[in-house]
Order: structure tokens, then sequence, then C-alpha cells
């Protein structure tokens, strides 16, 4: 399982930026000032690929923790974290 | 210090929170219910700075003021208490609602109508993202060990029980008026934004007569309280990696099931099954009456068997059971199988006429029953251009044959009541035991903080861009229609996976650390 832990890091440090590129060209391909639908507008496309990119920065973390093994091992208690 | 309350004393605790809660939810919610009425009122589209504006009360309000409501008033309640905040978030809230139902409309004041709509439609985002960890942190920190799960899962409650009240409350107004009047600039619309100030006056009242958490009266009593929880929260790596392992791990599945299950599905069977709206809510009303109880029943089953395996249960079955449950909606609304299987029943005709750039427009609405009791009204439309004797036949084109309002025959509609009850269930098995897994996962002096950001980043991110990139999905492959349902099934099979192999089943016996 601590190998699968750390094998998975390498994917979720992948799959963050590939996240990003699919709505950065979603956008692109969408992004219309003529349409009518939501993914024809560009505000919405800013309000999401700016609260998309932390969180995916948020997965390449989490990824490099796990390939760090920080979670083979998930505290016991509140003082391993306080500490 | 004890952190189990009497048994009088806890049900007075949950009361208080629930009560609190379930209005801030239904506030938030009835803004989103009548956005259409709202959008016309506010926001015409011919103004492009009040459609702008539009977008932005939209899709601000809940992907970047909800998880900034989360830091700040998680912030506050590390630093200042739980019962404090959470008192403002609702005073925040129930002030924003009420307000709104009382803004003039566009035709009277013009632009300020939009901008003022939109400021309090931030603050409702805002209250919100800083309620909900106050009301899971206030109840738990006071419920005994081993019955956590269950007494936080009645604060579970209220996000289906606000959707509820806001359903119900909404049809119930629009029942007893015409849809003029109800739509009208100072028309019945408002009265559920109206109602709300008294449902948060009866509410404050009871959230000021409760005491602060016993955990944290504690840690400030010993001057242990974090004097920067966000710091402490995300810059310190062993605390960071469990707020990101319950975003991925938890949070993010349990947003997109969340939301499939009460919000895609209304809005699917409005939408692309052309339900009657008063049928499609009814649905909707039976079945979450139907499904809240197993809020409470996964709450204190996790107290038994550990919250993971619960949880990760409702993400795997909402994997395998979305497309099925989704695409009988489909075939059981297809009119045209009605048509061509069951002998049909002409009910009445209305038409209107309307003119368009000079030419006459007929519009012609009739309405059809099959023998075994479902309906559905066909509109054609037919032109007569201007200066010619030519009647552009537009009805004789399929195509152009728009079908609304179908009615499903009772047992279809008893057989969709069900469906959707499974997928509350679901619902309840993701999010009926989060809020105590939550608070076990954190330490009591930023417990606030910690567990409010990944939550709203879950819920209101994840779970609200179902829609959109449902949208995004189905432009794409127009051949599938429903082809939106792959976003939250690959959200919720990702979270499944990271959940399965990263979370451990343990149930911490001591949130006084």
């Amino acid at each position: 399982m601590n190998n699968l832990k750390k094998i998975l890091g390498l994917v979720w440090m992948v799959v963050a930026p590939l996240v990003i590129i699919t709505l950065v060209l979603g956008a692109i391909t969408y992004i219309d000032s003529n349409g009518k639908k939501d993914i024809n507008n560009p505000i919405i496309w800013i309000i999401i690929i700016s609260i998309f990119t932390p969180i995916a920065i948020g997965l390449m973390i989490f990824g490099w923790y796990a390939f760090k093994d920080d979670y083979q091992k998930l505290p016991d208690s509140s003082i391993e974290i306080t500490n | 210090m004890a952190n189990s309350s009497q048994p009088s004393g806890i049900w007075k605790v949950i009361t208080a929170s629930s009560v609190g809660t379930l209005i801030e939810w239904y506030d938030f919610y009835i803004f989103g219910m009548l956005a259409k009425t709202i959008s016309t009122q506010f926001f015409p589209e011919t103004n492009s700075t009040a459609a702008l504006l539009s977008t932005l009360a939209i899709f601000a309000a809940g992907f970047i003021v909800r998880p900034f409501g989360a830091l700040v008033f998680g912030r506050l309640g590390d630093l200042i208490g739980r019962k404090y905040t959470f008192l403002l978030t609702l005073v925040l809230m129930g002030g924003s609602t009420f307000l709104i139902g009382c803004v003039p409309g566009y035709k009277t004041i013009g632009i300020a109508a939009p901008l003022l709509v939109l400021l309090l439609r931030l603050l409702q985002g805002l209250a919100l993202g800083g309620e909900y960890g106050g009301a899971a942190t206030y109840v738990a920190e006071h419920a005994p060990p081993g019955r956590r799960g269950y007494y936080t899962s009645w604060i579970q409650t209220t996000a289906t029980l606000g959707l509820f009240v806001a359903l119900g409350i909404i049809l119930l107004v629009k029942q007893n008026m015409t849809d003029a009047a109800f739509n009208d600039e100072w028309g019945g619309w408002r009265y559920p934004f109206w109602i709300s100030i008294l449902l948060v006056i009866v509410s404050i009242y009871i959230r000021l007569k409760m005491e602060e958490s016993p955990l944290f009266l504690k840690l400030k009593s010993e001057g242990k309280t974090s004097k920067n929880p966000l710091r402490d929260s995300f810059r310190n790596r062993s605390n960071f990696k469990m707020v990101l392992l319950a975003l991925f791990g938890a949070v993010m599945g349990q947003g997109v099931i969340w939301y499939t299950g009460q919000f895609y599905a209304q809005s699917f069977l409005e939408t692309k099954c052309s339900l009657d709206f008063e049928q499609s809510r009814t649905i909707m009303l039976w079945a979450i009456a139907f499904g809240t109880p197993f809020f409470l029943v996964f709450g204190w089953l996790s107290d038994k068997v550990g919250r993971k395996w619960i949880m990760l249960a409702g993400m795997l079955a909402g994997v395998f059971l979305y497309r099925p449950i989704f695409s009988e909606f489909l075939s059981d609304t297809n009119s045209k199988n009605w048509v061509q299987t069951k002998k049909m029943q002409f009910v009445n005709e209305n038409a209107s006429l309307s003119f368009h750039q000079g030419d006459s427009v007929v519009t012609t609405s009739a309405r059809y029953k099959t023998e075994d009791g479902s309906e559905f009204t066909r509109v054609t439309t037919d032109t007569a251009r201007s200066g010619t004797n030519i009647v552009s036949r537009i009805s004789s084109n399929e195509a152009a044959v728009i079908i609304i309002n179908k009615k499903v025959n009772p047992a279809t509609y008893f057989k969709f009541i069900f469906l959707v009850w499974i997928m509350i269930v679901l619902v309840t098995m993701v999010y009926g035991p989060i809020a105590a897994f939550l608070v076990e996962l954190f330490p009591t002096k930023i417990r606030y903080t910690s567990m409010s950001l990944p939550y709203h980043i879950g819920n209101g991110v994840f779970g609200g861009l179902v829609p959109f990139i449902g949208l995004l999905l189905s432009t794409t492959f127009p051949a599938d229609p429903l082809v939106g349902l792959w976003y939250p099934i690959g959200v919720a099979a990702l979270c499944f996976i990271i959940g399965a192999v990263y979370l451990n089943n343990k149930i911490d016996k001591n949130v006084n650390d």
C-alpha cells in the first residue's frame, strides 16, 4: 500500500497541470462574444480558471507529499499535527 | 474538561445550531431557485453591465466568496470563539436575504438595482462560507465520544432540509397567485426573502442563549488558542497535508454527489426531460422527505463502523448508478415514444398572436393526454410574412415543434420519486458522516479554519461546477444527452481512489486536543 501511495503521488502531480491545460483549452475553444451560453462567457472562464489554479496546485502539493511518504502514517492525535 | 453535554443540553445545542444553519441554506437557495425572476427584475439582458453583474452574482458568490468566507469566519471562529462567529454569519445572511427582497427593480432605480443585489448576494456567499464550519464544530465539541457522528448528522440534515423548505415555500407562494402576480416587480417572488427575517430573528434569539463551546473556552482559559489560525492551518505542513487529504480524499467527491442528487437531478427533470414545474418540484420534495432520515442513520452508523467506507461507498454507488438513473428519466419522458406506442387524447388548445418585425406570429399550444395518464403540451409557431400572403408553416417542421410541461403518469411519477430518493440516499451516505470526519481530522485551536476551507471548496466549487462542466461536455459531445454526468462520475471516482488509498477508518475518540 505504501508503494501505491507513492506511485499515485506522481499521478496526482501529472493530473493537476493537465486539469488546468484542459480548462485553458476549453476557454480558448468556447469563448465567443456572440455566444449566449455560459461557456461562451469569458468572465465565467476567468472565475473558474482563477479558482481552479490554486486547487490544482494543491493537488500537485498533495501528490508531492504522497511521493515524499507524508501519508505513510496519518497522525494518531492532534499533538502530532500542532507540534 | 469533558466535551460531552447532558442529554437535554446537547439537544439545545443541536437545535440552536441546526435551525440557524437550515435558515442559512434556505436563504442561499431561494436566490438560485428564483434566478429567472430575479434576472428579469434586476439583470435585464439588454443592459450589458447588468448582464455582467448577473454572471458575477451567480458564479462569484459560490466559487470565490464562499471559500473566502470560510477563511475569514474560520479565522474569527478560532480567534474569538464559535458562538459569536456563527451568530455573525447568521445576522449577515438573514440581513442580506431580507434586503434582496427590498431592493426596487431595475425599472425603478436602474443600474443601482443589480449593483445592490450583487453586493448582497456576495455577502450571502461570505456568510454561508463561515456558517457551516462553526455549526459543525460547535455541535461536535459538545458531543460525547462515540456519538459524534450521530449528533453532527443533525447539522448535516440542514442543507437538504433548507432545500426542502425553500422548494416548499416557493411552491406554496406560487400556487396561491397567478404567474403575473408572482413575477411582478413587488410580486410574490419577494415573499420567500421577507419570510427569512422572521426565521433569522427566532434563530438569533435561540443562539444568543447558548454557551460557548467548552473545548474552545478551555483553550482560551489556558491561553492556548491560535494567534494566527490561517498560518497554523495552511503553512504548517503537518496540518496542511490533512487539509489536502480532506479535500481530495473526501469532500471533493461529496460535493459532486451532493450537487448531482439534489440540484442537477431537478434541473435535468425540468430542462432535459421538460417535466412540468410542479411535478418536478414535488418529486424532489417527496424524495427529500423520505431520504432525509438517512443522514441520521449514516451518521449513527459511522460511529459504529467508521466514517471512511460509508462515504466512499456513497461515491462508488454514484459512479455506477448515475447513468442508469438519468437514462431512465430520459426514456420515461420521451414523448415521441408516447405518441408511437399509446393512444392519444386531445385535451385543449390555445393560440396567441404576436408581431415580430411586421410579421404576424401565431403560437399554438395543444395539450394532449395519453391513455395511461401522461400529458404534454405541443407548441407550434406559424408566421405570416408582412406584405405577402405567405404563411411559413414552421409547425410542419418537426424539429421546430417544442414539447413542454410534460406530466408523467402516476406509476412513472412514483418511479421518479424512488430514483431521486436513491440519489438523495447517496447524498446522505457521503454527507451524513462528513462533519464528524472533518472535526476529528483537525486540532481544536485551528479546527474552524481548517475544516471550513476544504468543505466549501468541495461543496461550492466542485459541486457548483456540475452544471457548467455538464454544459461544456454536452456542447463538445452533443450526441450523448448524458455526457454531462461524466464530470460528477469522474470526480467521485477520483475521490474514491484517493480516499480508499490514503484515508484511514479510525474514529478519533478524543477531539479535546
